[in-house]
């Protein structure tokens, strides 16, 4: 077993997930004074408005720049027509960046989005940034990652100084991105910022001297151009999603700021005594994650070390490169849970899933919407994968939400299986598919 | 462009994937981008289908802008054939694909060779039709392909002994769809009448064929189901009934409509047995219109009301509002804007005021100017009402998951009467209610001693704690204010700063 390594798969990318122009929704809310602009058909506005469900009642600080017919063979001039949104924008809302949201349908037509922004930008007197959260290129979470990626362009320039400087990439919610910079402090290690920050204004300065670190598996992209344009440094290090995964995360800081961690052991171990109810719960239970998020390799070790076996992790898009360190958690766990290397298939192909989850029967399988119910319907526990982005998931003291989450199926299911109900088609329907 | 933060009708493939997957083995391929096949997501929550939605996608990826799609199309419509065996594969472009301008006509043409199923494209113009249009135009283009295939002639046709109709459109995610189908059902049978197929839901493609063999074509929704009909009126001489049996007076007139279209046939008088039968269900079965003559709801005479809608339900309220419950509509509108001069022509004399738009924000406004007692609209309106503190009924799409109860809710029909009763009924009184209660001051004036778990002497909450705790949303706030001071006081520290909030959420075990 011990030679054994990870196996990287293929397959045909037909495969269910979130448009990435989802990350609009949690991305406004992170950033309080920015105003997002997707530019977009009615089946980019119809996917969001039915998505983020009743958040479009609070006045959400986004909108769709609609395209119509006009627009499309550019009987319309599209500068004057985003000049004309943005200004309206500006007036309305007042924001302090507008963010364009580059779709399918903008990158078909060929709208040059990069070459407009700055002129309108200069017009309506404030910054604005184009990032292609697109179906073509993207998946999901992605989303973020190109909004970031051109966020931190935007950052101020560092000014040289003695002490080192740490910057934290990836949108965390306000708390979970406090409690991350508490853990550091208490190592002796002073986070200097954060992309992005609650506010715009607030963009945290970049440059040679500083270090960053994610703190997400989607951040490739952001990464690269932290690297690249901003002369920044990276420290390369698992995600700090359970209490494995923020131990090596602190670890691989500290190692790189020459501070020797200390009280981990015991921290990392009182979360785990902590999680003890709930680890006898998924105790060798096994999982299958279809794939949808990039959450799953980081989701997939945590999930190892907590006593499951992990059948196939599912995976929009492997970077190698920046999942370097979570990967070699992933095959070290296995190796000291003594359990099998799971395949990890990248864009797969969730009708060849379906046969393989028939074959496999796991006890849990972690999925988007349009499976969870069928699956459910057959007998097989599921999980909703988008759940898992919503969540607060990040650093020790969250460890507990992903289990809650992980096991909860798993609690509902083994209350009602003794009613002799679990399989809910007729024989046939359940053969055909499953 | 436009700036636009909600919509009321949906993209065209929408209707088109609803056309697909309410046929019984029918399997739609869209041609689209990562991501567009949201609309499983929708069947699968919202309708909560036990059943894998019958749709995938031939993704459109960088690959394809670049060098077409080529192969993969004819690919996945030839795996598809053969994974699922469906009678029929429906190519359905997207707004993404129509920009494209690939043939696609081409890959059916050339998937049809290999596959023993039917692959049709679905003739839709994305940036010209919304999803109830799409809906209609697929589905008069699958009725239309069948009848021809079948190439059935003039006098060949054998109509069914007893007088039979086929329904047409009923649809998966339609408002209150399944349970409107069983009323109707319901309805035929106690007039003697079969249904000969209900389209498309649950219907096999296969049986298509035998659409001509009905006497007539009943079209419960307009938005969905009239070019059908007018199809087959054109090619078949099958006469339809496109009048909504929603409330009693409509339900009444549709009656006899089918009856005057049977008695053609028959050349039989069924007249009066029908007529007996409305009457009795009228006045009692239905309890509907003794209930708008009873005493409680002369209370409702006169009242102000907002109404809005699509053409079909929005048109039917107002009706059943104002005459048969005496309500004052003083707005009826529709986001139908294609049908504006039907809705226009049935709310005549009805309503102070039309209002046709696409626009939520227009039809926000108006709730405001009018501030109406009562509103029935869709789920936009119901948000609109809870932010002007206006009771809301729902009548029709666009709805939230909780617009598909379990529960026995058709709209049409005698029993539908009764729960346009009830919705009528219980959105105003509750409007009443809180009226009334803000006059007299609320439930209770007396300062409610609440019994606090927290002796909050001995604890004390720092600057930094206080402002984390705000940070919590308010309906769990309180909870975690409670296990934050008892993890305190077990570990007895004086002072809760943000560590002691997250060691306390750390050793929280449920």
């Amino acid at each position: 077993m011990s030679t054994e390594t990870l196996k990287f798969e293929c397959e045909t990318g037909n495969y269910h997930t979130f448009c990435p122009i989802s990350c609009v929704s949690w991305l406004y809310q992170k950033i309080s004074d920015s105003f997002f602009l997707v530019i977009g058909t009615k089946t980019c506005g119809y996917f969001l408005q039915n998505a983020l469900g009743v958040m479009i009642f609070a006045e959400p600080r986004y909108a769709m720049a609609e395209l119509e017919e006009g627009d499309i063979s550019a009987q319309l001039h599209d500068f004057d027509e985003l000049k004309r949104l943005c200004l309206q924008i500006q007036q309305d809302r007042n924001p302090s960046v507008i963010v364009w949201i580059g779709t399918c349908t903008t990158e078909i037509i060929k709208m040059d989005l990069e070459g407009m922004a700055p002129k309108i930008e200069e017009l309506i007197n404030r910054p604005i940034l184009v990032a292609r959260a697109n179906g073509l290129d993207y998946a999901f979470t992605q989303g973020e990652d190109t909004v970031l990626a051109a966020m931190a362009h935007r950052c101020p320039e560092s000014i040289p100084s003695t002490r080192p400087q740490l910057v934290l990439f990836g949108s965390l919610p306000n708390t979970v991105a406090q409690q991350l910079t508490r853990e550091l402090q208490n190592q002796g290690i002073q986070v200097t910022g954060w992309l992005p920050e609650a506010r715009y204004e607030e963009l945290p300065s970049l440059g040679s001297g500083v270090f960053v670190c994610g703190v997400n598996p989607f951040l490739s992209r952001t990464a690269t151009t932290l690297m690249r344009r901003r002369k920044c440094q990276l420290i390369g290090a698992p995600f700090p999603i359970g209490p494995d995964g923020t131990r090596a995360w602190i670890e691989k800081i500290c190692q790189v700021f020459n501070v020797t961690p200390k009280n981990l052991d015991q921290r990392e171990a009182q979360i785990w005594e902590n999680l003890s109810d709930y680890l006898t719960l998924v105790q060798s239970k096994s999982v299958f994650f279809m794939g949808d998020n990039l959450l799953e390799i980081s989701l997939a070790r945590f999930l190892i070390r907590c006593g499951m076996i992990v059948y196939e992790i599912g995976i929009p898009y492997m970077d190698k490169r920046f999942q370097a360190s979570e990967l070699q958690l992933l095959e070290k766990t296995c190796r000291q849970m003594q359990v099998p290397m799971p395949r990890i298939v990248e864009k797969p192909d969730n009708s060849n899933q379906i046969q393989r989850i028939r074959a496999l029967q796991p006890d849990l399988v972690i999925t988007g919407l349009a499976h969870s119910n069928p699956l459910e319907a057959r007998g097989i526990t599921t999980k909703w994968s988008v759940e898992f982005t919503f969540a607060q998931i990040h650093g020790f003291t969250n460890a507990r939400d992903i289990l809650e989450l992980v096991t909860r199926p798993l609690r509902r299911n083994s209350h009602l299986k003794d009613l002799g109900w679990s399989t809910l088609v007729t024989d046939g329907e359940s053969q055909k598919t499953l | 462009m436009k700036l636009a933060y909600w919509m009321y009708a949906g993209p065209a493939h929408i209707g088109t994937l609803r056309v697909a997957s309410s046929f019984k083995n029918v399997h739609a391929i869209m041609h689209a981008p990562l991501g567009d096949d949201y609309f499983n997501v929708m069947r699968s929550m919202l309708e909560r289908e036990r059943d894998f939605t019958p749709v995938t996608a031939s993704i459109v990826d960088r690959h394809v802008l670049a060098r077409g799609s080529q192969e993969k199309v004819v690919e996945n419509i030839t795996r598809k054939d053969q994974q699922e065996k469906p009678d029929l594969i429906l190519l359905t472009p997207t707004c993404t694909s129509s920009i494209l301008q690939e043939d696609l006509q081409n890959f059916v043409e050339r998937a049809l060779r290999t596959t023993n199923s039917h692959v049709l494209l679905a003739d839709v113009n994305h940036y010209r039709v919304n999803e109830f249009q799409a809906a209609d135009r697929t589905l008069e283009q699958i009725v239309a392909f069948y009848l021809q295939k079948a190439s059935i002639q003039e006098g060949q046709i054998q109509k069914t002994e007893q007088p039979s109709v086929n329904i047409l459109g009923i649809f998966t995610l339609g408002f209150h769809h399944q349970h409107d189908c069983r009323e109707i059902y319901r309805l035929l049978k106690d007039l003697g009448i079969q249904i000969n197929l209900i389209i498309p839901e649950g219907c096999l493609v296969t049986n298509l064929r035998k659409i001509p063999e009905a006497w007539l074509n009943i079209v419960p929704y307009r938005e969905i189901g009239l070019m059908a009909a007018q199809y087959l009126e054109k090619h078949y001489n099958m006469p339809y009934v496109a009048t909504t049996p929603m409330g009693l007076v409509e339900t009444a007139s549709w009656i006899r409509q089918i009856c005057t279209i049977i008695e053609n046939q028959t050349q039989k008088s069924c007249q009066q047995n029908y007529e007996k039968y409305i009457d009795q269900q009228t006045r009692f079965v239905s309890q509907a219109a003794w209930f708008s003559r009873s005493i409680d709801c002369q209370n409702l005479t006169g009242k102000k009301a907002l109404v809005f809608g699509d053409a079909t339900h929005a048109a039917a309220m107002t009706k059943i509002l104002v005459r048969e419950m005496g309500i004052n509509v003083c707005c009826a509108g529709t986001y139908c804007q294609n049908d504006a001069d039907w809705f226009r022509e049935q709310v005549q004399g009805f309503c102070d005021e039309v209002l046709i738009t696409e626009d939520h924000t227009q039809v926000g406004n108006r709730i405001a100017e009018i501030e109406p007692a009562a509103i029935f609209g869709t789920q936009m309106e119901r948000h609109v009402g809870k932010r002007l503190d206006i009771p809301c009924g729902v009548i029709s799409a666009p709805i939230h998951i909780q617009n598909f109860p379990l529960s026995y809710r058709p709209f049409l029909g005698y029993e539908g009467t009764n729960q346009i009763a009830d919705l009528v009924y219980n959105s105003f009184t509750l409007g009443m209610e809180d009226h009334l209660l803000e006059i007299f001051g609320g439930h209770d004036v007396k300062t409610v001693i609440t019994k606090n778990l927290s002796t909050e002497e001995n604890l004390l909450w720092n600057s930094g704690a206080q402002m984390e705790l705000q940070k919590i949303p308010g309906f769990v706030r309180n909870r975690i204010k409670r296990n934050t001071e008892k993890y305190a006081r077990s570990k007895q520290i004086k002072e809760i700063t943000v560590e002691v909030m997250y060691a306390a959420k750390e050793a929280l075990s449920s």
